[in-house]
């Protein structure tokens, strides 16, 4: 059990599923209800996660949570950078939004909400932000076709 | 998309009307972003329809209500530095409120890198930042050595960091060249040119192309740099300084830039952290953070370099922040030339990194290799990673997804761009408009890095 | 790659040796010029003050936008072929150059900008993916300008180099020029003495073919 847990495990019990050091990074998965406190656990723990560098989403459908979201946390002080996991759900997938924690989150979950149709409750401005308002669909999604136009070269990737 | 008959439409219309439709659709009120895209007050449908023009001149003329001159930038503008929109509402001259609308160069890069091998995504991810394509691939190309475990020699690392700087210096100089335009220094401009394209000449020596290269592969560099390289690096490198000299002696005493600029777009450091801002813009409010010294990547701990910080964090503070970190950046370079190493300039993995041209004359296994590298590419084990370098703007990370096949699962790149444009409404509310176009400039973003 | 000379060495010049750069003589302009036909002087005029005057919009959209900045800069200088300034307003400018990638949201905009510019106006495709999506074929961006506004010159690369830019304003210019005297009297010459030159080299194979089927058919 690595600091970051046992730091989270005092701020809010029972939130982090399971942790993995996989090539000296440290991922921790949290229940989809706790992030909110997870973050401001660990932003105003003693190593000050105070830098949300990134919050992305990466797709897995045949997964029950299916949208895998990241949030990339480094501290300015230590240089540290840890990454929490939640796992959005397939259906209707909504997630707590942190721009209450690190308003750096406001873009970013703008860009998973348009790319990936993830909602977030509690969000300033959740509307489409790289693509034209009116889009129907979400392009990162694994069911999305690449599109664009067909040219002759049979083994295009 | 709808592209519409000649000259009847105006496209702000159409995005207005978008973000209505998308709302109907969904069935929920506007978000600030779409209701400044539609330019409208408070819409449900009821008050849209109260809302005739009668109406609308009553409410003006009744005491009290002064509602704000909505001017809006972009996205065609001389002084956006892209296709960046701006919908700024105004209270006379001062700024009350601005809504960035980005999107305008969304190339879907993150989606095709999906549908690409591995190697073929350094082509496409090199084209996203596209003043900064060599830290694009840095970033990237680190990231699948991680997942793949790689050693890369320290040829290939050292030369990695001697490109990387010479693009941060060439970086700067676009930079200082168009902000500087847009504030009408052009003598800048052309200087700041006339040295990009010396540097440009250097890159086009070591990968073929001047921008959008593709020069560091997975395991290290593709090539050797070439003869005659060196002697033309350091040809650049005794210019440089003096080069520099002549743009500082044109704005940094000149009374005119300094008070276009001093001042312009303070934040405190706590805010600026808060809203995710890292690069010169961080440094020039005085926090130290770079990661080539606190993450140090690459071989960046053999150099010795200082971090350029300041003590405002206004826009003049952030030029001289990047005027330093150009002459750092020569600094790293002349200590790289200096020092650089002999040996393979990429690891020695075969199956992942292509055979020596001469092997595949005489070896059977070469042969086979280099034919499965072309085909089929190589595969990554599965895992995640998260790499960042310290680009010219700040931050940029790669955050690699892969699934042990030939093409990554998810690629997501973490562009300082895009972060750091949210810190511009909070820097620029209740100031004038002309000083909004210099902190657009201040804080340097590259719209490609920003839609992706 | 050296394919830059070092500093100091002699500068050679490529003899010109596609002809599809200076497409081949059009039918009407061979009559013309045989009847001795001349355009009137004003046309002349006009076609020269056009498209030695040809002022850009700036419209950079991405990647191509820097290296058309440079082709402005002092090395590969624009101004010297009349594209002095890049006006901002395109109620003042002759010639967009869409140079960029040309997103699905960015295209009704292209579209204003062009419908805003006063006739005449010319349009340069800049690099590969304003002329056709180049690598970028998905959901996200239109492929190819030409889709939405007419284009006069496209100028492939990714980016094109300057001087590649310089080439294509270049093209542009003799393409406006088309209504006045398009090449020099010189130029004509060369171009129909290379087609009797062509046309004598087809009759030579042709009798040389007929022949060997003669001696073949003979033997």
């Amino acid at each position: 059990m690595s600091d970051v847990v046992a730091q989270i495990e005092a701020a809010a019990p029972g939130a982090v599923v399971q942790e993995i050091l996989h090539l000296g990074e440290l991922t921790v998965e949290v229940e989809r209800t706790r992030i909110v406190e997870v973050a401001r656990a660990l932003r105003d723990g003693p190593s000050a996660y105070v830098l949300l560098s990134d919050l992305t989403c990466a797709d897995y459908p045949d997964e029950p949570g299916r949208f895998r979201l990241a949030y990339h946390l480094t501290s300015i002080q230590s240089g540290g950078r840890v990454r929490l996991r939640v796992w959005a759900g397939g259906v209707d997938p909504e997630v707590e939004s942190v721009t209450s924690v690190w308003p750096t989150a406001n873009w970013h979950e703008r860009e998973v909400f348009d790319m990936f149709g993830v909602r977030f409750t509690g969000h300033p401005d959740l509307c489409r932000i790289l693509l034209p308002l009116d889009w129907e669909g979400h392009p990162l999604r694994r069911d999305y076709p690449i599109g664009g136009e067909t040219v002759q070269f049979t083994d295009a990737v | 998309m709808t592209t519409t008959e000649q000259g009847s439409s105006f496209p702000l219309a159409i995005e207005g009307r978008e973000a209505l439709e998308a709302a109907a659709r969904e069935g929920r009120a506007l978000t600030p972003t779409e209701r400044a895209v539609a330019m409208v007050e408070a819409y449900t449908a009821e008050e849209a329809a109260e809302r005739t023009l009668e109406n609308e001149m009553l409410m003006d003329q009744r005491a009290g209500t002064r509602k704000p001159m909505i001017i809006n930038l972009g996205p065609q503008h001389p002084s956006t530095h892209g296709v960046l929109r701006l919908i700024t509402e105004m209270d006379g001259e001062v700024i009350a409120n601005i809504t960035p609308v980005i999107g305008y160069l969304h190339t879907g890069i993150e989606k095709q890198c999906e549908n690409k091998t591995w190697w073929q995504a350094i082509t496409l991810v090199t084209r996203m930042d596209y003043l900064s394509p060599f830290f694009n691939i840095h970033a990237y190309t680190m990231a699948a050595e991680k997942l793949l475990g790689l050693e890369i020699p320290p040829r290939a690392e050292w030369l990695r960091v001697l490109i990387s700087e010479l693009n941060r210096l060439t970086s700067h100089l676009v930079w200082l060249g168009t902000s500087s335009l847009d504030l009408g220094a052009i003598t800048v401009f052309f200087y700041t040119f006339r040295e990009r394209d010396a540097a440009l000449d250097l890159f086009e020596m070591v990968s073929g192309e001047r921008m959008n290269n593709r020069y560091f592969q997975v395991g290290g560099c593709a090539e050797d740099i070439p003869p005659g390289f060196v002697e033309r690096l350091s040809d650049f490198l005794d210019r440089m300084p003096a080069r520099i000299d002549e743009y500082e002696s044109l704005l940094t005493n000149n009374p005119i830039w300094i008070d276009r600029t001093r001042g312009i777009g303070v934040l405190p450091a706590g805010e600026l952290i808060a809203m995710g801002v890292t690069g010169p813009p961080l440094r020039a409010a005085g926090v130290p953070h770079d990661l080539r010294k606190s993450q140090p990547y690459s071989g960046y701990e053999h150099f010795q370099f200082d971090v350029a910080t300041g003590t405002h964090g206004d826009a003049y503070d952030r030029y001289l922040v990047r005027v330093r970190e150009m002459r750092e950046s020569v600094k790293i370079m002349r200590q790289c030339l200096d020092g650089l190493p002999e040996g393979p300039w990429i690891a020695d993995d075969r199956k992942v990194v292509l055979p020596p041209r001469a092997e595949l004359a005489y070896s059977m296994e070469a042969l086979i290799h280099h034919f499965k590298l072309v085909s089929e590419g190589f595969t990554v084990p599965e895992g995640e990673v998260y790499v960042s370098v310290e680009g010219p703007r700040g931050e940029m990370g790669c955050y690699l997804v892969s699934d042990g096949g030939p093409k990554p699962y998810r690629c997501h790149m973490r562009d300082p761009s895009f972060v750091n444009l949210q810190a511009l409404t909070h820097m620029a509310k209740g100031s004038y408009l002309a000083d909004l176009i210099v902190t657009i400039g201040s804080l340097d973003p590259v719209m490609g890095g920003v839609d992706r | 790659m050296a394919l830059i000379p070092p500093p100091g060495a002699p500068v050679q010049r490529a003899p010109r040796t596609d002809p599809r750069i200076d497409w081949d003589l059009r039918d009407d302009e061979v009559r013309d010029f045989e009847k001795g036909v001349l355009t009137t002087t004003v046309d002349k005029a006009l076609a020269w003050a056009r498209s030695s005057s040809v002022w850009p919009a700036t419209f950079g959209l991405a990647c191509c936008a820097i290296e058309s900045m440079h082709a402005g800069a002092p090395r590969i200088d624009l101004a010297r072929f009349g594209a002095e300034v890049f006006r901002a307003s395109p109620r003042q400018a002759d010639l967009i150059i869409v140079s960029g990638r040309v997103a699905q949201k960015m295209a009704p905009v292209l579209r204003h900008i062009y419908d805003q510019m006063l006739e005449p106006k010319w349009i340069i495709s800049m690099g590969a993916c304003a002329s056709s999506g180049g690598v970028f074929n998905n959901y996200a961006l239109l492929q190819g300008v030409d889709k939405i506004v007419p284009v006069d010159v496209y100028v492939p690369g990714c980016p094109p180099r300057p001087e590649g830019l310089m080439e294509g304003i270049n093209v542009l210019q003799r393409k406006i020029g088309a209504h006045g005297q398009e090449r020099s009297t010189a130029m004509i010459h060369e171009r129909l003495d290379e087609r009797r030159r062509w046309a004598a080299e087809r009759e030579q194979e042709a009798a040389l073919q007929a022949a060997t089927r003669n001696t073949a058919a003979s033997t």
